[in-house]
This record gives C-alpha cells, structure tokens and sequence, in this order.
C-alpha cells in the first residue's frame, strides 16, 4: 500500500520545509556552513534540483544540456542589471522569460525523441550554446571574460530617478536592500519556498499525474487519448524556467555571467543532485543540492597543509603517503570524492538519501514495534509511510 | 448500420501477409468476436484500428470517418478504447491513479493543462474512478501499485481504464487469457452488462466458451483472411474453421 498524501500532509512538509529553511543559518553554522555565501548555494541549487525533478523524475525525461538555461538566466540577469535597473525583481521575470522560450525551443526539437537519444540531443544543445557564448555571440556574452557590469552602463530605470551619475558600481538590490549577504540568502531563500510549493501543487495536480503516468507507460498514455507532446513540453519549459531562475540568482548575489556555467559538467552535477537526493521526490533534490555543495565547499578547501595537519599525529613516512593519497581527493580532486559517493548511493540505495531516511525510518518503527512487546502489534497503522 | 467498416485491408510485414483482403462490418451495438489461430493476424487488424499500424491499403471507417494516418490519441478521443493482449497498464501508478488517467483524457480532452488543483479533491474524477474500481472488482486493491497486481488484475483494471471512457467501440484483445474460470465468468458477467450500455465490442478470443456467451456474430480469421463470417450457432459446425483450427484451439 501506499498512502496517498493529503492536502492536511502538504500543509505540514511545507510549514516543515520553509522553518527549515529559514532557520538555516541557524542550524548549518555548528556544520560549518553558517555563511551567507554557501547558504545562497544552497538555496539557488536546490531550486535548480527542483525544477530539473519536474523533467526528470516526475516525466521520466533525462535531461543533459539544463545548464544551457542556468546560462542563459544569468545572461539575461546581467543585462537586466546593465540596461534597466540593479533592482532584482525585472532581472528575475526577464531571466525566467528567455529561459522559459529558450526551453521551448530547444524542448520542442528534442523532445521528438525520448530516451538515451533525448538525452544525446539536449546534450548537444547545451554544448552548442556553450560554444556560441563562446564565439558568434560574444557582443552578448563577452566571451572568455565573462559579462559583468560597468560604472557607465545605461541603467535606464535607476538613471530615470537617480540626481547624480554613480561613481561606483551599485550594488544589486531589492527596492534598495542590497542582495549580499543574508538578505542575498533570504531572497533566494523565498523563492526556493515558493518554487518549492509550486512543485508540490503540480506534482499533487492532473498534471502531475499525467506526467508521471508518462514516464510509466507512454504507450498507453497515447491509446488513452492524451497528446503525451505538450504534457512533456509543458514539463521541459517548467524546468527550464526554474533553471532560468537559479541562474539569476547567481546573478543577483554575484552579479557576472560566464559561459562555464553552460558547461556539460554541471549539467551533470544537477543530474547527480537529483539522483543522490531521490528522483521523483520532492524533499530529495533539495537535499542532494544541499549535500553535494556542502561537500564541494568542504573537501575543495582542503589543501596538502591541512591534510598534513590532520595527519601529523603519525609518523612521517605514513602521513606522507596518507597525505598523497586522500590529497588525490579534495582541492580540485574534490570530484573523486563525489563521483565514489555517487557510485556508492547508485548502488546500495538507487532511491538516494530520501529511500535511506524511509528505509531508516522504517527499521525504527519494526524495532520499536518489537521492543513494546509482541501483544500490541496491532496498535495504529502497519503501513511504513513513504517520506516525500 | 455499422459503425466500423473495413475494406479490403493488406499489411505485410517484411514480405510476410500479415493481412490479405480483409472486409469486416461492425454492426453498432453488438459484439463482434474475431476467432481464429495463433498468427492469423487478429492482433495486427486491431493495431489498424487504434492507429498504431497503417494498411498498407485498403480503407478503414470509423462511424463514417477514416482513420487512416490519424494518430492514436485522436482516435481514443473519437470514441474508440482497446484493451491490448499484453496488458498496457501505468505500473508505478495506484490503481485509482490508473483510471483517473483515463477519466481525465475524457472529461478534459487531449491536452489540458490543471496544475493547480488537486486531483484527489477532484470529486468528480475520483468518484467516476471508483466507481468503475468498484464494478471489476478491484476497489480493494484501489492504492497498491498497478504493477503489483496478477495479470488477470492487470487485464481487468486495463478493462476498467477503457471503460471509464465510456468509449462507442471497444476492442478486447482476449480479455480473459490468464484468468481462471471464475474471474472468466465475472468478465463475461461485466461485459454483459456493460453491453447494455450500448457499447459496441470487438472481441478477440480463443476461449470459446467466452465467444459463444458474447458474441453476437463471429469472423473466423486465418492466414490474414476472413475465411467465415456468421451467427456463433452455425460457425461451431462450419468444415472450414474446423479446418483453419486443426492443431490449434479447440472449437
Ligand atoms: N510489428 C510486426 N512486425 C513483424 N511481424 C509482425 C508484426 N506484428 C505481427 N507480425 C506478424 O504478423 C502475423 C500476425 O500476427 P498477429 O499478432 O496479428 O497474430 P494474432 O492473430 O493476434 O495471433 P495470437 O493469437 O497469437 O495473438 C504473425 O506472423 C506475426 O509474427
Ligand atoms: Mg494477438
């Protein structure tokens, strides 16, 4: 059996979710992750998850190239911020908007396929956007040293009502709170929240269930008289908007635009968030963002030095070799330590964290079940109830 | 009046002749059993219908209209529902999931989008679902994975899937195989009743006891052609299909 959640079980993941959000940097600091620079990370990737869930694991649809529209949000991001006004708000409905069109676009073509050569097409989309950025459209992007803003640009809107001319490069702010630091977090933070709702709502709505009817069984989705087409579109521009979104908020807390962020590896890395979270659930792409740039920052940061001083207590020859060893795994090396951890949840628990908190929760219950004694097994529900 | 006519149909598979001449008249509201052995190509006309194969010629109307070159949703939605012989079942869905699906092609047409609502607060949609979960049996069963279930389960629940439809024409690809007798004699029970609402069916079988409770005129299909046409009284005795049966089901 599975048990259906109710709107009444909705209401308690989402009070649940946003207070622990909120509290973040709260909870994070004793982890070492109390600042405001990674907790944006978190929040950002975590909406960039979420949105790539909605193709991925509720339509089935596996997607490589959805760094093409982190780029392109934050693209879009900085021209907003160039042209218009360092306000946030334009910059978030401007990068949502191209992000949102470039998705048909591209959506629309490789959506005519399904599978591994759907995968092989968005790929190649990514790719190809990654080049162009490179080349034909440097006059947008700035090619190789990336787009970033400059004391003379036009500013239109925030020049309509500024006196004087800046002297500086104003900060990017939300009605003139600047978007560094907690505010920076907040922000993101909210709509984290929000594009988190939205993906309960649909997830839990007709659509949500055609999707997944989709990714069960499309062959007789279509002798069943729905278009499987504009569902599976409907999906792919879904996440790409949240892509879009993600990448304009790395844009309103650092406010430059690169084509690297286009690059096929970190299309890859939202695939492993969603994979090392739980495909298909909502609470696990969340939480493998949360895991895999909480570790990125950990183990990247470590260096020989610090490896020699957490080994110095032994004596030398074995330090040595220890530090050459484990050295292979953090700084840039950081990504070993990733891939041997994604190899280790694909294989012992391919429904990612979120299947071992079930799995945990489910081993308590049967012990405690057990420990109460044999006699009053039948108490309350029997049924393990399946974490989301 | 017929609401299906097929008019000299012709499919082959890589020289094979799947389908050789075939002229079939689907009388509105009765039931059409197709009969005959394995490889006689019974399975391959239906696909000619649901628009999953197209003739390769020959003509194929649909209450007047052609359903050649229309795709598969488009025909569901025109009123026409199969149940396929290996069940075709959304398997990581609940089994009231898998009818809402159904239901919901029906009520909200072939794309719609509702990404707002809930669907277990939809009354309408739920209430229809159980109801038809309720009338194959299998209310019970209504939150486990479709998956899960035996294949008889599967073939009943695929049925519910089309009946929720309310569908003009449905097409039963031996509904009842791997079923034991008693589930048998259900299905032929629910068909029955389900024939009182006027729905016209097609029904593909080698469980003769099934045929001759149902139907109400048999075409005997052998080697991609209809070798005999008739009431299900004069087709048990009939030389030929004796004869395209021999070595096959028993008659
Ligand atoms: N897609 C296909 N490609 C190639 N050959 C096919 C295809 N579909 C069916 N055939 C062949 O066409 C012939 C008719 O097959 P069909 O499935 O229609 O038979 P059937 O009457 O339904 O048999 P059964 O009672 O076993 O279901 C068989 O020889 C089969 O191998
Ligand atoms: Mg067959």
């Amino acid at each position: 059996m599975t048990k259906q959640p109710t709107a009444r079980n909705d209401l308690l993941l989402m009070a649940v979710f946003t207070l622990a959000i909120l509290t973040m940097p709260i909870w994070a600091a004793p982890f070492g992750a109390g600042y405001p620079d990674l907790l944006q990370k978190f929040a950002i990737y975590g909406l960039f998850a979420v949105g790539f869930n909605i193709l991925f694991g509720l339509t089935g649809y596996l997607s490589f190239g959805h760094a093409a529209f982190l780029g392109v949000g934050s693209y879009t991001a900085v021209w907003s911020f160039k042209l218009l006004s360092m306000n946030v708000i334009p910059a978030v409905i401007f990068g949502m908007m191209t992000s949102g069109l470039f998705a048909l676009l591209i959506g629309y073509v490789s959506l005519r396929r399904s599978g591994i050569y759907f995968s092989i097409l968005t790929l190649a989309f990514a790719q190809m956007s990654y080049n162009l950025a490179y080349s034909v459209l440097t006059p947008i992007t700035n090619g190789e040293t990336g787009l970033q803003l400059a004391i003379g640009d036009a500013r239109i809107l925030d020049n309509m009502f500024a006196s004087e001319a800046a002297t500086a490069i104003p900060a990017t702010n939300l009605f003139g709170i600047e978007m560094s630091g907690y505010p920076g977090f907040y922000f993101c933070a909210a709509l984290l929240i929000i594009g988190f709702y939205i993906a309960l709502r649909i997830t839990r709505s007709p659509l949500g269930t055609i999707l997944k009817a989709i990714k069960s069984n499309q062959n007789r989705m279509n002798y069943t008289g729905l278009n499987t087409r504009p569902y599976t579109l409907t999906a792919f521009v879904i996440s790409g908007m949240y892509a879009g979104l993600a990448g304009c908020l790395l844009a309103v807390t650092d406010p430059l635009a690169g084509a690297e962020r286009m690059q096929w590896t970190a299309s890859g890395e939202v695939v492993l968030m969603t994979i090392l979270g739980g495909v298909g659930t909502l609470l696990g792409p969340v939480l493998g963002a949360g895991i895999i740039k909480y570790f990125e920052n950990i183990f990247s940061s470590y260096n020989d030095q610090v490896l020699h001083g957490i080994f110095a207590f032994l004596p030398d020859p074995i330090e040595n070799v220890l530090v050459a060893i484990t050295g292979l795994f953090v700084g840039d090396g950081w990504h070993l330590t990733l891939g041997a951890l994604f190899m280790v949840i694909v294989i012992f628990l391919p429904g990612g964290v979120i299947e071992g908190f079930t799995r945990l929760y489910s081993w308590v219950r049967a012990k405690v079940k057990q420990d109460a004694g044999g006699n009053s097994v039948n108490n309350g529900k029997s049924q393990p109830q399946s974490a989301e | 009046m017929s609401i299906l006519s097929v008019n000299n149909v012709n499919k082959s598979f890589a020289g094979l002749k799947a389908l050789n001449q075939v002229n079939l008249e689907v009388e509105e509201g009765s039931v059409h059993a197709i009969i005959g052995p394995n490889g006689a190509g019974k399975s391959t006309l239906l696909n000619c219908f649901v628009g999953r194969l197209i003739p390769d010629t020959g003509t194929v109307n649909f209450l007047g209209q052609s359903l050649l070159g229309i795709t598969p949703h488009a025909i569901n939605q025109a009123g026409v529902a199969r149940v396929f012989q290996t069940p075709e079942i959304f398997g990581d869905l609940t089994l009231l999931e898998n009818v809402k699906i159904p239901t919901l092609a029906k009520r909200d047409g072939a794309f719609s989008l509702r990404a707002w609502s809930r669907i277990d607060q939809d009354s309408l949609v739920t209430d229809k679902a159980e109801h038809i979960l309720e009338d194959v049996g299998l209310i019970e069963k209504r939150d486990i994975l479709a998956g899960s279930l035996s294949r008889g389960d599967k073939r009943r629940l695929e049925l519910a899937m089309c009946l929720v439809q309310d569908p003009k024409l449905l097409l039963l690809d031996e509904p009842t195989a791997g079923m034991s007798r008693a589930d048998t004699n259900n299905t032929i029970d629910l068909l029955k009743r389900i024939g009182e609402r006027g729905i016209t069916k097609i029904v593909i079988e080698h469980d003769m006891h099934v045929v001759f409770s149902l139907a109400t005129k048999v075409s005997v299909l052998a080697q991609g052609t209809v070798i005999a046409e008739g009431a299900p009284e004069d087709m048990k005795g009939d030389p030929r299909v004796q004869e395209a049966y021999l070595g096959g089901a028993h008659l």
